[in-house]
């Protein structure tokens, strides 16, 4: 369905993408990356592409770039940029529009930029490529460059190699780079995906202020419909390689008329506001207790060096109920998962207790802690790193509690009936992970966990590498399994939105200590501490109060 | 950076003691001694025997021969040669130019030749020169050395009489064309391995710098493809190689032992081989103390060069 495309009078568009198709080479799962899709993008607009992974969003993106891997095709269809087809065009009539009049920024900034390279000059090189200015001129158009996205000392800046800034300075870099020789069109490929969420704020906010003062057109690639509520003006939505639906961003949010989009809309975890409806369970008495949780790591200490000590976790206290979730949530390097990971014994503490039932399992040695391992488990993050390729679904579910002394047989029929508990046919104890999807996985590692019958569930970003439809389906098994099972999680997370889905609790961790600890609707209604305030802030697409997304206008 | 050299040096003299342990212990576990080969001259009696012993300290026990031999080492006495009686130090400096001449130019012409290689086969994969490539290298591999050399010497030396078959020069003839006139065949034959390593290892770390998105970036930047490839590619392609080019250091030094045989080439890899045989223990210790030192060198040069162009090493 291509709906909404508008006779628009050519010099308003900046982009215009006529019934493209691009081919897959053979053996892939389908024939065409993308199929027969057309779009405009009109000029001092943003446009966003939303769908999930496996669209095509990037592909359409690298093609409009004429970036395609050599073995991905354009079959047909044409790329109008500014009036030029860039279908078929001549190599060296490419690379003279690249970074000329369409520059493009990605995902990883780390991966971006290249490490041997200080920043200045790399956005040096733009100019040169295109033979603009001289050394001089492209030094200080640089650094005013590097003033312009925000960044600190910009003279400082431009001698910096890039592992010495953080991510999002170097998506900065990358912005300043793109505008050096001030394009018609910038193409963002999710460019705040691997951003904590307040640098996204501040990386969103940017792009939107840049696009306007220089009246630049944006194709702005995301997963995400908060994004879309923060910045888009119009949307198009990708569903494996085709657009089912199109329009302005107020008209796609507001109403939207496809039932992909109205399930992508519905999927994207909103801040309730209300608190869950609480357990009811035989003993209040908390299962667990943390008491003053130190964690410090320390490095380099030989003989002539100097050691490094970071500290991680500082001084972390709470309790959990039976039963009850605790979410942790924090940006990257805050502390969250290095608690996780004292918790459930694979690092030490230095300092502190942890009481599990009453006893402090801090100091014990693993010999000790082996008879408790069952009862703590652990969920993982990459569904795809943390199956074991070479094992089948029912070893990697019965190696475990087989070692713990369980007889075979129990643990084969269990692990069959908790197939069919978190939603798998039973057909899937015999077969191997790389024949299941990363959401099928990630039920996999959550049914491994539930082979010990454990009584605390210690789950690290279980939803974060998850597309947003697939995320819902796996935080509703969370909660049903814990209604039925009653047993207590901890679950760290960087995205609020999820942890105020599934929390009875929220601890806001900064820095390695926790800033703030409550219900959600405290967290989100009425925060306490001035980091909790910005976090929600920053959350895209949400207004603190817990409205609906609203669109950006103009 | 002064702490890492500090650190770095004192774990190297820490190996070179293990190192100088171990070799002594071992050659002198061969059963007989050095002086073994002397039982079976006619002419030479068990006093005679008992006699040298005295003379060279050999009737001490063990570890008093190690730690006088080690006491020396340190002060720059190497000791003497069992054969001639020359200073190991002039035996071994007689020999290091043959082997540096060698394996200098089939070192520098093998890292040439596998960059290049190694950069084509990851540009062009799985194209014919990539399957080729890779082929070529099996079979250089597989191949020992010894080999290609003397087919090497029999195509084109025997048959063909292009390239002499062995020796560094022609006696009566010390003309620089004519050293390289003998240098060709032994250095091609001793490069074709380290070609093949060099050009899968290349290919290997070219194929990683290629796929970081930072390469995708300079092509949205409008580069030309020869930038994108030298600069943005090759650059951080070649970072890894440099710990391999350092480990590559010592063996330029201390020669091939087969080559350097099959083409009687006079460097320290006959040097070695003829010591051991002649029991000449001060000149094996020398030569093993020398390599050891070269191999640690080497390592840290590697190292240290790495912490230069890395900044990332560099400025942390």
């Amino acid at each position: 369905m291509v709906a909404g495309i508008h006779a628009v009078v050519p010099h308003e568009v900046a982009l215009s993408v006529r019934d493209l198709t691009v081919r897959l080479p053979e053996g892939m799962e389908r024939v065409h990356a993308v199929e027969n899709i057309s779009f405009d993008l009109k000029r001092g607009q943003i446009l966003c592409i939303i769908g999930e992974s496996g669209s095509g969003k990037s592909v359409t993106a690298n093609a409009a770039m004429g970036l395609l891997p050599r073995v991905i095709h354009v079959s047909s269809g044409a790329i109008q940029l500014d009036g030029v087809n860039v279908v078929g065009l001549s190599y060296d009539r490419l690379r003279s529009l690249r970074g000329r009049v369409v520059s493009m920024i990605f995902q990883d900034p780390l991966s971006a930029l290249n490490p041997l390279m200080t920043a200045g000059a790399q956005i040096d090189e733009v100019m040169a490529a295109h033979g603009v200015g001289t050394p001089q001129t492209r030094r200080s158009r640089a650094i005013e460059l590097l003033t312009e996205v925000g960044l600190p000392d910009p003279e400082l800046m431009y001698h910096q190699y890039p592992f010495r800034l953080s991510g999002g300075q170097r998506q900065r870099v990358m912005i300043a780079m793109a505008l050096a020789l001030e394009p018609m069109i910038l193409i963002a490929d999710e460019p705040t995906t691997a951003l904590d969420v307040t640098t996204q704020a501040q990386i969103l906010e940017l792009i939107r202020d840049i696009q306007r003062r220089k009246g630049m057109s944006v194709m702005f690639i995301t997963h995400d419909f908060g994004v879309v509520a923060e910045i888009a003006d119009s949307v198009v939505v990708m569903e494996k390689g085709r657009i089912v639906e199109q329009g302005s961003a107020e008209q796609v949010l507001k109403s939207p008329s496809h039932p992909y989009t109205k399930r992508l809309i519905a999927a994207v975890p909103r801040l309730t506001g209300k608190d869950r409806t609480p357990l009811d369970v035989a003993s209040n008495e908390p299962i667990l207790k943390v008491e003053g949780l130190v964690k410090t790591y320390r490095s380099g200490g030989t003989l002539f060096g100097k050691q490094r000590i970071v500290p991680a976790v500082k001084d972390v206290s709470f309790e959990l109920a039976p039963g009850r979730t605790l979410g942790v949530v924090g940006e990257s390097g805050s502390g969250k998962s290095s608690l996780g990971r004292v918790l459930i014994k694979l690092l030490d503490s230095d300092g502190g207790r942890i009481l599990f039932e009453g006893r402090d399992i801090a100091g014990l040695s693993e010999a000790e802690f082996r008879p408790l391992r069952p009862q703590i488990q652990m969920i993982f993050q990459d569904p795809f790193a943390s199956l074991n390729p070479r094992s089948t679904i029912g070893h990697i579910l019965t190696v475990g509690p087989v070692a713990h002394g369980t007889p075979y047989v129990q643990a084969r029929e269990e692990a069959r009936a908790l197939l069919a508990h978190v939603g798998l046919d039973a057909g899937a104890f015999g077969r191997y992970p790389h024949e299941f999807s990363g959401g099928q996985r990630q039920r996999i590692g959550i049914a491994r966990a539930l082979m010990f019958k454990p009584k605390l569930l210690v789950a690290d970003e279980a939803v974060s590498a998850l597309d947003v439809s697939i995320q819902a389906q796996i935080l509703k098994l969370l909660d049903q399994i814990q209604r039925e099972t009653g047993v207590s999680m901890i679950f760290i997370t960087h995205d609020l939105r999820v942890a105020s889905q599934i929390c009875d609790e929220i601890a806001v961790m900064q820095k390695g200590r926790v800033v703030e600890r409550g219900p959600p609707s405290q967290i989100f209604l009425d925060p306490q501490s001035a980091y909790t305030r910005e976090l929600v802030a920053a959350i895209p697409g949400e207004q603190p109060g817990g409205t609906r997304p609203v669109a950006a206008n103009g | 950076m002064r702490g890492f050299l500090l650190n770095r040096l004192s774990q190297s003299a820490v190996l070179l003691v293990i190192v100088s342990i171990i070799g002594f212990v071992i050659l002198n576990l061969i059963p007989g001694g050095p002086l073994a080969q002397y039982g079976l001259d006619p002419g030479m009696t068990q006093e005679d025997i008992a006699r040298l012993k005295e003379q060279l300290g050999l009737n001490r026990p063990l570890w008093i021969q190690y730690f006088d031999w080690a006491w020396r080492l340190v002060q720059g006495d190497w000791g003497h040669s069992f054969r001639d009686g020359a200073p190991v130090l002039s035996v071994i400096s007689r020999h290091l130019f043959a082997t540096l001449l060698l394996m200098g130019t089939s070192t520098a012409f093998a890292i040439a030749i596998g960059t290049w290689i190694g950069i084509r086969g990851a540009t062009h994969r799985y194209s014919l020169f990539d399957y080729t490539a890779t082929v070529g290298a099996m079979v250089a591999l597989s191949i020992p050395t010894f080999w290609f050399g003397l087919v090497g010497i029999y195509v084109f030396s025997l048959k063909l009489g292009w390239l002499p078959a062995g020796n560094m020069y022609t006696i009566g003839d010390g003309s620089v064309l004519n050293y390289l006139h003998h240098l060709i065949l032994p250095s091609i034959v001793l490069s074709l391995v380290h070609v093949a390593i060099w050009s899968r290892y290349m290919r290997g770390a070219t194929l990683d710098a290629i796929s970081h998105d930072f390469v995708k970036t300079a092509r949205a930047k409008g580069l030309t493809e020869r930038r994108v490839l030298m600069k943005h590619v090759v650059g951080n392609a070649l970072l890894p190689m440099i710990t391999l080019a350092g480990m590559q250091l010592p063996s330029i030094l201390t020669g091939a032992l087969v080559t350097e045989t099959v083409f009687t080439w006079p460097g320290m890899g006959r040097l070695f081989l003829d010591s051991l045989g002649y029991s000449d223990y001060p000149v094996v210790m020398g030569l093993l103390m020398f390599s050891a030192i070269l191999a640690i060198f080497g390592n840290l040069i590697a190292d240290i060069v790495v912490a230069i162009v890395d900044p990332r090493i560099r400025l942390s």
